[in-house]
């Protein structure tokens, strides 16, 4: 194809080139507060992790239906994100959601059992894997539409600003939703008026099956505020402290009044896009290649053993304790019951009061 | 112990062929090794063992086609008992009898291919909804338009500045209401429905927007899900088709989606319909595309008091409100009560004119244009009825199903298409609630079936017409 031909194919071919290497950030990060906090991290991205393959082997039951968009490989995001934040931050994602849910504190039952489609899940099965919400987690979905996530996180950092409430929004969105058009609305409005939004650009590498070298003609995201002035920064989003540093810098810069600030997340999902996704653009050796060196798990469990931290036997029981939380969680959304057939109409509108 | 299963790797799969095993007995697994390969119709897809384990044996060979959805392929042992087994299976830590009971035997295996638990959401008798979108915000009691106290001085307004009054009341009342969108501050508004709001309320709550109608629908729903009443104006309405995902998706959707959690009361309004001569793009009616949506309410007035009481109404909803106003009536004077807190109840339709002999049914603009059709009818000899809908969703059907049993004739009036459109669904709601009172079929008038022209006389022709209303009030009076 003559495109292929011009300068800018070149580009892209280099930017694609780095993307696939290996990286790390140094695992000797001065931010790392300690063994407990460490052990916190290693601990949340694990229930993650056990949470979402149960939640692949409940889809392959059956027990889930539709879309079921899986978050493993990309744990250290949410987890190290939400170590950033502030109490009454908001959160707010597309449909690849449950990482973050469970990230905000949620019950993983209530998740599982949206999940499930049923009347304890988290939108009383009304939602699925796509739409969850928690209002006391400050957790705003949960979106289906590519994107749409972008401009209502702005939204939440309008209200933000309108109470001057130092609350900031992180909004997060993959490399698919960063080529959509309200994306870049929204980045223009949230540096006119400085509004307190952090955005988190999850480059899981493919949008759906197309690489991000095929899909957009600047693939360093972190680059993508410079026509509004934001700054942006790339980081390793498979080292969660990594994360959690960037999130924390990012925070304050938008705590502080100087409005949004961007963050690619450089990271690597192992699933499909999702649960009927074979993932064919892709090689096995790709994917292993990045779970043997990359892995942000094994990462944090080296650097925990490597400082004495924790042994075989410490780590095979946190192991246990989280595998136990997601069979109580997959027990009880197989066992909930199916939303009473009155609610079918109830939550279309909120009642009017005098 | 643990069983694997044939997995379900799409919504709509319900058997597979097992193509490849990569592992064989005895081989040890761990979580996200590749064990096996699995055929549709549409694609292969690799299984991933889901924990460690040993594989124990192979209850499928490769090659066996048509292996129904959940059906178990092979058994692993757990490590340490400790396997994440499918819940089905339920095998925890310490080998319980009832663990082993569930372990399949081959008895079950061969009645069951899934989760007992699990049924076809058909198996459960449930009772079939009414079809009544509307249910769930019919009004508990008969809505009805205030009483005007004694005394209360009626002032001639335009609609114009009985919808900025009613923004400024709503304003002063609540310091979480603030209006957002292009040319609103500044500009005092592109066609001065906001005149004088920016001096009195500031900047941070009346907000100029760039031209960018899907990103700040969407700032403004995520505004309405954090607390605020955002009032968001559109230029027209025929650019809030960009934003028209935000509107849906995100405003009207959002609270059921969440289990009631999330509220959005947010306004939409801006005018809608066709001004003149503007063509195609700029000419819409959308009554008929927003009143299709439940979780959005959609309100089109006519007169000032209207307006005024209505916007009033959309403000305070604690729901996504689309409040479509028109162009070319912003200039109309018509009484608006002073110096009360006029707040009219939406849903609720008004009798602009009282007659026995047909019902016409309009809504904005159109309750003029039918106004002027029943004086001429009226010297033809028909006593025409003028019932204005002032709510779109939820619609007064009582008072047209009222008037209908008295005139027994039925026309709709609409700037928007007719096809799918609100007269479409007024004479639907009719036939059902009616049907032995009507003495005539119900009539439709509308813009005709084409993108609105520019020439003078085409757009006349497409538009409806006093007299094309007069035409469909004889034909159904059979005179």
């Amino acid at each position: 194809m003559a495109r292929e031909q011009t300068g800018a194919a070149g580009r892209r071919k280099a930017n694609g080139a780095d993307n696939h290497k290996p990286f790390r950030a140094g695992g000797d990060d001065p931010k790392d507060g300690g063994k407990a906090e460490l052990l916190k991290h290693y601990r949340d991205m694990l229930l993650i992790r056990r949470f979402e393959e149960r939640a692949g082997q409940l889809y392959g039951m059956g027990l889930i239906g539709g879309f079921c968009h899986l978050y493993i490989g990309q744990e250290a995001i949410a987890v190290g994100v939400q170590a950033a934040q502030k109490p009454g931050d908001q959160v707010i994602t597309g449909y690849r959601e449950h990482g973050h849910m469970l990230a905000c504190g949620m019950d993983p039952k209530e998740v599982m059992a949206e999940l499930t489609g049923r009347a304890s899940g988290s939108s009383h099965g009304k939602g699925g894997s796509m739409h969850m919400f928690s209002t006391e987690a400050n957790f705003y979905g949960g979106h289906g539409i590519v994107g749409a996530q972008v401009s209502l996180g702005t939204g939440l950092a309008l209200a933000n600003r309108y109470r001057d409430d130092k609350r900031v929004a992180f909004t997060y969105f993959g490399d698919g939703a960063a080529n959509q058009g309200q994306v870049y609305e929204s980045f223009n409005m949230a540096q006119l008026w400085d509004l307190p939004v952090v955005y988190i650009i999850e480059n899981n590498q493919y949008a759906m099956g197309t690489s991000i070298d095929r899909s957009s003609s600047e693939t360093h995201l972190y680059k993508r505020g410079a026509s509004f002035r934001i700054p942006g920064e790339e980081v390793d989003g498979m080292d969660v402290l990594a994360v959690k540093a960037a999130a924390e810098k990012a925070a304050e810069h938008a705590r502080s009044g100087k409005g949004p600030y961007i963050l690619e997340m450089k990271t690597y999902r192992y699933r499909g896009h999702s649960m009927s996704d074979p993932a064919k653009y892709r090689t096995r050796d790709e994917v292993d290649e990045v779970r043997k060196t990359r892995d942000p798990i094994d990462h944090v469990e080296e650097m925990l053993e490597k400082k004495g931290w924790a042994d075989e036997a410490m780590l095979k029981a946190l192991d246990a304790e989280v595998k136990r939380i997601v069979a109580d969680a997959a027990e009880f959304a197989r066992t909930s019951p199916e939303p009473d057939p009155k609610e079918l109409y109830t939550d279309v509108y909120t009642e009017v009061t005098a | 112990m643990t069983d694997v299963l044939m997995p379900a790797l799409s919504p709509t799969m319900e058997e597979g062929t097992l193509a490849k095993w990569h592992v064989k007995k005895g081989d040890k697994v761990k979580s996200g090794d590749v064990i096996a390969e699995i055929e549709t119709d549409k694609a292969t897809m690799e299984v991933e063992a889901v924990d460690e384990g040993t594989v124990e044996e192979i209850l499928v060979p490769e090659g066996t086609e048509e292996v129904k959805v959940n059906t178990p392929i092979a058994r692993l042992s757990g490590e340490d008992g400790a396997s994440a087994s499918p819940p089905a299976a339920k095998a925890e830590a310490e080998p319980a009898p009832e663990a082993k009971a569930e372990s399949p035997a081959p008895a079950s295996r061969a009645e069951a291919s899934g989760d007992p638990e699990r049924k076809p959401p058909e198996a459960d008798a449930k009772p079939k909804p009414e079809g009544e979108g509307t249910a769930p915000i019919a009004p508990v009691q008969a809505l009805k338009d205030p009483d005007l106290p004694e005394g209360t001085k009626l002032v001639k307004m335009t609609v114009r500045d009985a919808l900025r009054d009613a923004m400024a009341e709503e304003m002063r009342r609540d310091k979480d209401v603030f209006l957002m969108g292009e040319e609103v501050a500044q500009y005092q508004g592109a066609y001065k429905v906001s005149r004088e709001l920016l001096q009195e309320f500031g900047d941070k709550r009346v907000v100029d927007t760039p031209i960018t109608e899907y990103g700040f629908a969407g700032l403004g729903v995520g505004a309405a899900m954090a607390g605020l009443k955002p009032i968001v104006e559109f230029m027209t309405f025929n650019f809030a088709m960009q934003a028209i995902d935000h509107i849906i998706n995100s405003a009207a959707k959002t609270l059921y989606m969440s289990g009631g959690q999330i509220k959005t009361s947010i306004v939409f309004r801006g005018p809608n319909g066709a001004a003149a001569r503007v063509g195609a793009q700029h000419s819409q009616d959308y009554a008929g595309w927003y009143g299709h949506v439940p979780g959005l309410k959609v309100i089109a007035p006519y007169d000032a008091a209207d307006a005024k009481g209505l916007l009033k109404a959309a403000i305070r909803d604690p729901n996504p409100v689309v409040f479509l106003e028109n162009e070319m009536m912003y200039g109309l004077e018509s009484d608006v009560p002073e110096g009360i807190d006029w707040v009219l109840p939406i849903g609720k339709a008004k009798v602009r004119r009282e007659g026995t002999g047909v019902t016409l049914v309009a809504y904005s603009r159109m309750v003029g244009f039918c106004l002027q059709a029943a004086e001429k009818l009226a010297e033809e000899g028909i006593d025409a009825e003028v019932i204005d809908l002032r709510t779109i969703r939820p619609m007064d059907i009582g008072t047209v199903v009222e008037s209908v049993k008295k005139t027994n004739r039925l026309v709709t009036v609409e700037e928007g298409w007719g096809p799918m459109g609100v007269g479409a669904e007024v004479a639907a709601r009719v036939v059902e609630l009616a049907f032995d009172y009507l003495d005539a079929p119900p009539a439709r008038v509308h813009q005709e079936d084409v993108p609105l022209p520019y020439a003078a006389n085409l757009e006349a022709l497409s538009l409806p017409s006093v007299d094309k209303i007069v035409t469909a009030a004889k034909a159904v009076s059979y005179k």
